[in-house]
């Protein structure tokens, strides 16, 4: 799960290290539960290509039929937010409260609006 | 970082699990926490991967087809529950690699348990019974721990084990229903895994070396002793209704207590067999290490091919 990865760097190297000592790299899953659902993130597994990481996935994630479809990711694909920078990132939507209905000042008589 | 940055963070940490917030990977965490988190995850999957070898073993001889697709299924989860505990114990900064490393080198343990031989299928029943049983006890409390991926990887592990624990039962139920040889073999199990079923759960509190820690961090939420009576409270009936009887001359129902009080433990057994002299301490690590050995070339063609795939899908792209 190099999404949920605590230290970027820290993994692109091990990543570095897999090629050379021909290490599997890692993958992210997807699985779509059931049609009219979207793909959530599953977990990860090692796989060496993206045949096998469907294949190992489908063993892993779906052998109870959780799923009705799979993508997988190779990990270092995946750019993730920092949650050092989450003040940054996500405070602006905090005081903007004219997003929500509830702003909005009604009398009682305006039902369902 | 100055030492009072650091205290303040920790506060701040502490509260956090305090309220019930989940901690995710890349959020800041003392260094204690993750390394206890490492060791804790890491020995979990280690004791799911070696928990196979001794299933492993009956597959080829399950009496029938179908107690044979059940086992084989079993064993499958196992494997499949090593894998989520190794994923979410990679998110800590450790490498598979390391991981299988500390687990090969005998640097880190698994459940003592594994340690024990499987002779007889009534071993099978006794397993997917007690032990089964008992990592249940162990496990539920966890899907509420204080690390995210950990709490999720065990609401999967939890939801697949009960299965796990039912094939179990369902198979000492058929033998103690069966001929005296079949009952007997039951009750000769049942014999055997019983007191080291209670071992799993723990040291004594008294002896517990993590337990106020662990508990703070939601990585335990009872205690090794609290764990053991509700096992025995909840096992005890299930032998009666088998018509076994658990070895155990002390056990005796407390009315006050509303519980069954038992026997001593043998905790010098417990403490030889964690230091690996077990009966199958290293007959375990040979075969892990083994497939492991064994297996390298196939890794290797594996991404050597996944290597050449994609210097052709390139050159066709050129």
């Amino acid at each position: 799960m190099i999404l949920e990865s605590t230290n970027n760097n820290q993994q692109s190297t091990i990543n570095n290290n897999m090629s050379k000592t021909k290490n599997w790299p890692l993958w992210e899953i997807f699985v779509r539960s059931k049609n009219g659902l979207e793909h959530r993130h599953f977990g990860s597994l090692h796989a060496a290509d993206a045949d096998m990481a469907l294949e190992n996935a489908r063993d892993v994630y779906t052998r109870r039929n959780e799923g009705v479809s799979i993508w997988v990711v190779e990990s270092k694909n995946i750019t993730a937010s920092n949650p050092e920078h989450n003040g940054e990132m996500f405070e602006p939507a905090q005081d903007k409260v004219y997003r929500h209905p509830t702003f909005y000042e009604l009398p009682d008589e305006v039902k369902h609006m | 970082m100055s030492e009072e940055q650091i205290k303040y963070l920790e506060k701040q940490f502490e509260e956090r699990i305090a309220r019930d917030e989940k901690i995710e990977p890349k959020d800041w965490m003392p260094e204690k926490y993750r390394k206890t988190h490492i060791r804790q995850i890491s020995q979990h999957a280690h004791s799911e991967v070696v928990g196979m070898l001794p299933e492993g073993n009956w597959i080829t001889r399950a009496p029938s087809l179908r107690r044979k697709v059940a086992l084989l299924a079993k064993v499958q989860d196992e494997a499949g529950h090593g894998l989520y505990l190794y994923s979410a114990c990679e998110t800590l900064g450790i490498s598979r690699d390391e991981l299988y490393e500390q687990l090969h080198s005998g640097k880190a343990k698994y459940s003592s348990i594994f340690n024990y031989p499987t002779i007889t299928w009534a071993d099978m029943g006794a397993i997917g019974w007690l032990v089964d049983g008992a990592a249940i006890i162990n496990q539920v409390p966890l899907c509420n721990t204080s690390f995210g991926p950990y709490a999720r990887a065990m609401v999967r592990v939890c939801k697949e084990e009960s299965f796990h624990q039912r094939q179990g039962y369902e198979i000492m139920l058929k033998l103690s229903n069966g001929t005296p040889e079949q009952k007997d073999m039951a009750q000769d199990a049942l014999n055997r895994w019983w007191w080291p079923s209670l071992m799993m759960l723990g040291p004594t509190d008294a002896e517990s070396v993590h337990t106020e820690q662990s508990m703070k961090w939601k990585l335990k939420r009872k205690s090794n002793d609290d764990l053991r009576q509700q096992f025995i409270d909840q096992t005890v009936p299930q032998a009666d209704i088998l018509g076994l009887s658990i070895p155990d001359p002390d056990l005796k129902w407390n009315e006050e207590k509303g519980s069954y009080d038992f026997g001593e433990i043998d905790w010098d057994e417990f403490w030889q067999v964690v230091k690996g002299h077990g009966p199958m301490n290293k007959e375990r690590m040979k075969a892990r290490v083994g497939a492991w050995e064994r297996g390298e070339w196939v890794r290797d063609a594996a991404m050597a091919y996944a290597e050449k795939q994609q210097e052709r899908k390139e050159k066709q792209v050129v």
